[in-house]
């Protein structure tokens, strides 16, 4: 290969370029990216950087720059037209012919049905989101935040951090209980209770209404919420609306192989990668959190110098999330349908790990501040560990 | 090949002791404990793994 091509220019087509020189790929390297920024870190954006607490040279992913990756460039440009059969891509007004690519423009996050266009509703996903969420936090606005996943809560942590009043409206009965079911759903409902997050779950959001500028959010029972900004966290969608025509199969993502091939000479890797993962029984997962876009974009990088001798990426996925005073971490597949078992602290407690059961096997781990724990058997589901034996180390390592 | 932790930056969430747990281990009272300043060269792979899944970029290898 003579030039590769990385289009996406956050943390998974970093781990990509780095990875590439790296191994030793001394052809040419162009990178691609929507945003005009060099990569940078987002998980800070709802939580130190948005806080204040982490200054922007602070969330340069590179710190030491890129100048030694010896790569080309292309910033404030989006990839468009890419022709797998020609092997050709668009970036800004020169059509390029590349060798190898890596397809890592990640996602963006979904506004509500019908969202109207009022000042003070925000979306959050770049770094100028974060800064307009951060000066409003600095006044005394009241915030309402619909969605309590991941963003929507680490929003709500770092807003009442700052002494806001927070509103967090939830479709389903507790939060996340799709992912982690209603006994760990009903901890975290308490964990924003406590910290003072008006927290209304099994609302309807009919709409967000105002003149000019956002007043209040109108629920299905008829009331309101009264604010004076809204963040929208309920959920992201891959960027993959310019992949149409280009030969890939987009279905919920790049569709790609074990190895992360989507074509040959072209890998995905981070939000938008779709791989049935050989760990968990081939399942297609695409997954949203930073170490697989880290892992991914290093895995995608030698997949792609490989070629026929790829490896199948097996991770368990494995996802944090700092909220209030505690580091909750997640590690493997598991629903809110699968067996959960307590085998460090209880559900009571500010410190705790629970297991997930899944045919048989231990498939997830989720620990509040209890990351030695996590990790230990977030190894047991990678040695595909039967629940029994997840349970037996439990009891042998109290 | 020597690795360097900036605890400063470290939040324990023990990622890297999964990529390289002869190297990193943290323990029970969530600090992160290196294991071998140095390690050898056929841990390599590892140490790289560590660095650059380690969410808050606090491991870096010199040499």
């Amino acid at each position: 290969m003579e030039h590769i091509v990385v289009c996406g220019a956050s943390l998974a087509g970093l781990r990509a370029v780095e990875t590439l020189r790296r191994d030793g790929f001394a052809g040419r390297l162009t990178l691609v990216g929507a945003e005009a920024h060099e990569p940078y870190d987002r998980p800070p954006l709802s939580k130190d950087y948005l806080a204040g607490k982490a200054d922007r040279e602070k969330i340069t992913l590179r710190q030491q720059g890129l100048d030694e990756l010896d790569v080309d460039l292309r910033l404030g440009v989006a990839a468009h037209d890419l022709d797998v059969a020609a092997h050709t891509v668009g970036v800004g007004d020169d059509t390029v012919a590349y060798d190898g690519l890596v397809l890592a423009t990640g996602a963006h996050p979904r506004p509500l049905p019908d969202q109207p266009d009022l000042d003070g509703i925000h979306l959050l996903r770049t770094v100028e989101d974060s800064q307009r969420l951060m000066t409003l936090l600095g006044s005394e606005a009241r915030l309402c935040v619909i969605g309590a996943g991941f963003i929507g809560a680490e929003v709500a942590a770092t807003a009442r951090g700052l002494g806001r009043d927070v509103t967090v409206l939830e479709a389903l009965p507790q939060p996340m209980v799709r992912g982690v079911g209603e006994t760990i759903g009903s901890v975290l409902a308490r964990l924003h209770r406590t910290h003072g997050v008006d927290l209304r779950t099994h609302v309807e959001v009919r709409a967000i209404a105002g003149t000019g500028r956002v007043e209040r959010v109108e629920l299905g029972d008829g009331t309101a919420v009264a604010c004076d900004a809204v963040l929208v966290a309920i959920g992201a969608v891959p960027t993959t609306d310019w992949l149409t025509g280009s030969g890939l199969t987009v279905d919920n993502g790049v569709v790609c192989d074990a190895t992360l091939h989507a074509a040959p000479d072209v890998v995905a890797a981070g939000d938008v990668c779709r791989w049935p993962n050989p760990r968990f029984d081939d399942e297609l997962m695409r997954i949203e959190h930073w170490t697989n876009a880290a892992e991914q974009g290093l895995h995608a990088a030698r997949s792609l110098l490989a070629g026929d001798a790829a490896e199948p990426f097996t991770a368990v996925p494995y996802v944090w999330s700092d909220q209030y005073d505690v580091k909750i971490q997640c590690a493997g597949r598991f629903g809110g349908d699968d067996r959960i078992e307590f085998v460090h602290g209880t559900a009571d407690d500010d410190r705790f790990v629970a297991i997930f059961e899944r045919h048989g096997r231990i498939s997830g781990v989720l620990g509040f501040s209890q990351p030695r724990r996590v990790i230990q058997y977030r190894k047991l589901i990678a040695d595909l560990a039967s629940f029994d034996e997840a349970l037996a180390f439990a009891a042998a390592n109290p | 090949m020597k690795v360097v932790v900036d605890f400063d930056k470290c939040e324990s969430n023990a990622v890297c002791m999964a990529a390289a747990p002869e190297v990193f281990e943290v323990r029970d009272d969530n600090f992160l404990y290196v294991l071998q300043e140095e390690p050898p060269e056929s841990l390599r792979d590892k140490v790289e793994e560590a660095a650059s899944t380690c969410p808050t970029g606090a491991i870096t290898i010199e040499g």
